[in-house]
């Protein structure tokens, strides 16, 4: 029993601390940049103002614009739930649970995708189809990284191949390639710099953001609450990838918190010091994820 | 122990993967240097039973060679014909990292099989030295440059030389001097080559030199 309230527990910390690791790489960014930068607690103060606001809908729109906020934001925190980014067993964990769980960031997708096209805007069918052209990359990695993880663990479960204290050491090279493989995911995903750039606001370049831009009020809120959740869940696949276990709760607990300060710094420096792929080189760092993942797979196969 | 070697025969994979996915020819070159030394290194990570002076001889030889001399000439061959810096391939480079993946497969699927390994050979180095030969060949056909074939022919050596490290020690001393000998006689004719092949030309397209007539009309 003790299990279940700790996955409860790591839940609903990351539920709650979720706006804070934006906020956290765009303090690294702005210290890089020599600014002070908003303050930590922006995002909870944004997600406050747009919560208390009306949305505005187009006449053009259909029920599908009005759906894709809510699906978007439901499928990522069921996904939450089933991750055990600080160790043990996650709220939700079956045998196969990895497959949903990329299953449920397609469903999110594919609702953003829809309510984008749904519009009628022309640069809004120009970043869906983008984010479909990359997201088709983006999951073969993912799915072949947590294949090996399987493998090497023995486990089919997420609890099993994540939260496990067995994957940490002797694991090696595979493990590294695996956790490269989610890294880029989780960059590519989450709309970071190597290929999407968060701060510019120019349609043609766009590609996560030009797909929300008619969302309003309460919707937008449900978006940016729904992306911090996102961020967290595929950061902390890459913390609870490398991240050591102890086996006592709250250790763990805090080894995860700092793995996921650590990732939203990395970010930070990260976006600071690269400069964003040209658009047509963004598949070529995804296939290089793939093949990363496979080397990963093939490792695993090999042991 | 086995962890260090398996590490560094994946770094040795990942130079492959590298050249194959990356467009600029200065990074082509500084794969196949990076590879060079990695291979220059490899006898002594994986401390295969010989005598020590013939261990320090063949690293020394290979990283001169591999990693430094011929990288070299090769960016003093791309300099002097005033090459442009993408690589023009006919296949694409997401294209040739997949065909990278499923060679990198083939070759684990073979490598493992055969049945070379004395015991003294780590799991892995026949798969990374059939991969690394298998994406110089790959190279050698898929890239239009005569530099970047080249380079692809480096790096088929490489791993030639890799597949004589798991025979090390059935193998003569003068053998691998001779592959090395033959290495670098083939880079440096190539060089030469390519500055004649550039001046009479204008470019080192390959694929455009089939279409010379020898009568003329």
């Amino acid at each position: 029993m003790n299990d279940r309230w700790f996955a409860a527990l790591q839940f609903f910390i990351a539920l709650l601390l979720a706006p804070l690791l934006p906020a956290v790489v765009n303090r690294t960014k702005a210290v890089f940049a020599g600014r002070r930068g908003p303050p930590l607690m922006q995002g909870y103060e944004d997600l406050a103002k747009l919560l208390s606001k009306a949305a505005v809908y187009s006449r053009t729109t259909t029920w599908i614009f009005r759906a894709g906020p809510t699906v978007g934001l439901a499928s990522v925190v069921v996904a939450l739930a089933m991750l055990p980014w600080a160790g043990g067993i996650a709220l939700l964990s079956f045998t196969g649970d990895m497959v949903l769980f990329a299953t449920l960031f397609g469903l999110a997708r594919f609702l953003t995708i829809l309510a984008a096209l749904d519009t009628g805007s022309s640069f809004e069918g120009m970043g869906a189809s983008r984010e479909a052209w990359f997201s088709a990359l983006t999951e073969p990695a993912l799915l072949l990284a947590f294949a090996a993880l399987a493998r090497l663990s023995g486990s089919l479960s997420l609890s099993g191949i994540l939260g496990g204290p067995g994957v940490g050491g002797g694991a090696g090279a595979a493990l590294l390639l695996a956790a490269g493989a989610s890294l880029v995911v989780f960059l590519a995903e989450n709309a970071r710099i190597p290929v999407d750039d968060p701060e510019t606001h120019l349609e043609l370049t766009m590609i996560h953001e030009v797909m929300v831009l008619d969302h309003s009020g309460v919707d937008l809120a449900y978006i940016q609450y729904g992306s911090a959740v996102k961020l967290w869940a595929l950061g902390g696949v890459v913390v609870s990838m490398l991240a050591p276990r102890t086996g006592f709760p709250l250790v763990d607990l805090g080894i995860g918190l700092g793995g996921m300060a650590c990732v939203g710094i990395a970010t930070g420096v990260l976006e600071s010091v690269t400069a964003r792929l040209r658009l047509s080189r963004v598949p070529q760092l995804l296939v290089a994820a793939i093949a990363m993942a496979a080397l990963a797979m093939a490792l695993a196969l090999v042991r | 122990m086995t962890t260090w070697v398996e590490g560094f025969l994946v770094i040795l994979m990942l130079t492959n993967l590298w050249l194959l996915g990356s467009s600029r020819l200065l990074s082509c070159i500084a794969a196949v240097s990076v590879q060079g030394v990695l291979l220059g290194l490899l006898p002594l990570v994986i401390g295969i039973d010989v005598p020590v002076w013939r261990l320090i001889l063949q690293a020394g030889i290979s990283i001169g060679f591999k990693g430094i001399a011929l990288p070299l000439l090769l960016l003093r061959a791309a300099r002097s014909v005033d090459v442009r810096r993408e690589v023009e391939p006919i296949v694409g480079y997401s294209a040739s990292l997949l065909i990278g993946v499923a060679a990198l497969t083939a070759s684990l699927f073979i490598g493992l099989r055969l049945p070379i390994h004395g015991g003294a050979a780590p799991l892995l180095l026949v798969p990374a030295a059939l991969f690394t030969a298998l994406t110089g060949l790959f190279i050698i056909v898929s890239r239009r440059s005569a530099i970047v074939q080249a380079l692809g022919y480096l790096a088929m050596e490489s791993g030639i030389a890799a597949f004589g490290l798991a025979l090390a020690e059935q193998e003569p001393l003068l053998i691998e001097m001779g592959t090395f000998l033959d290495a670098f006689v083939a880079i440096f004719v190539m060089g030469i080559t390519i500055y004649h092949i550039s001046r009479e030309f204008d470019h080192i397209d390959s694929d455009r030199l089939s279409s010379l007539k020898d009568s003329p009309q």
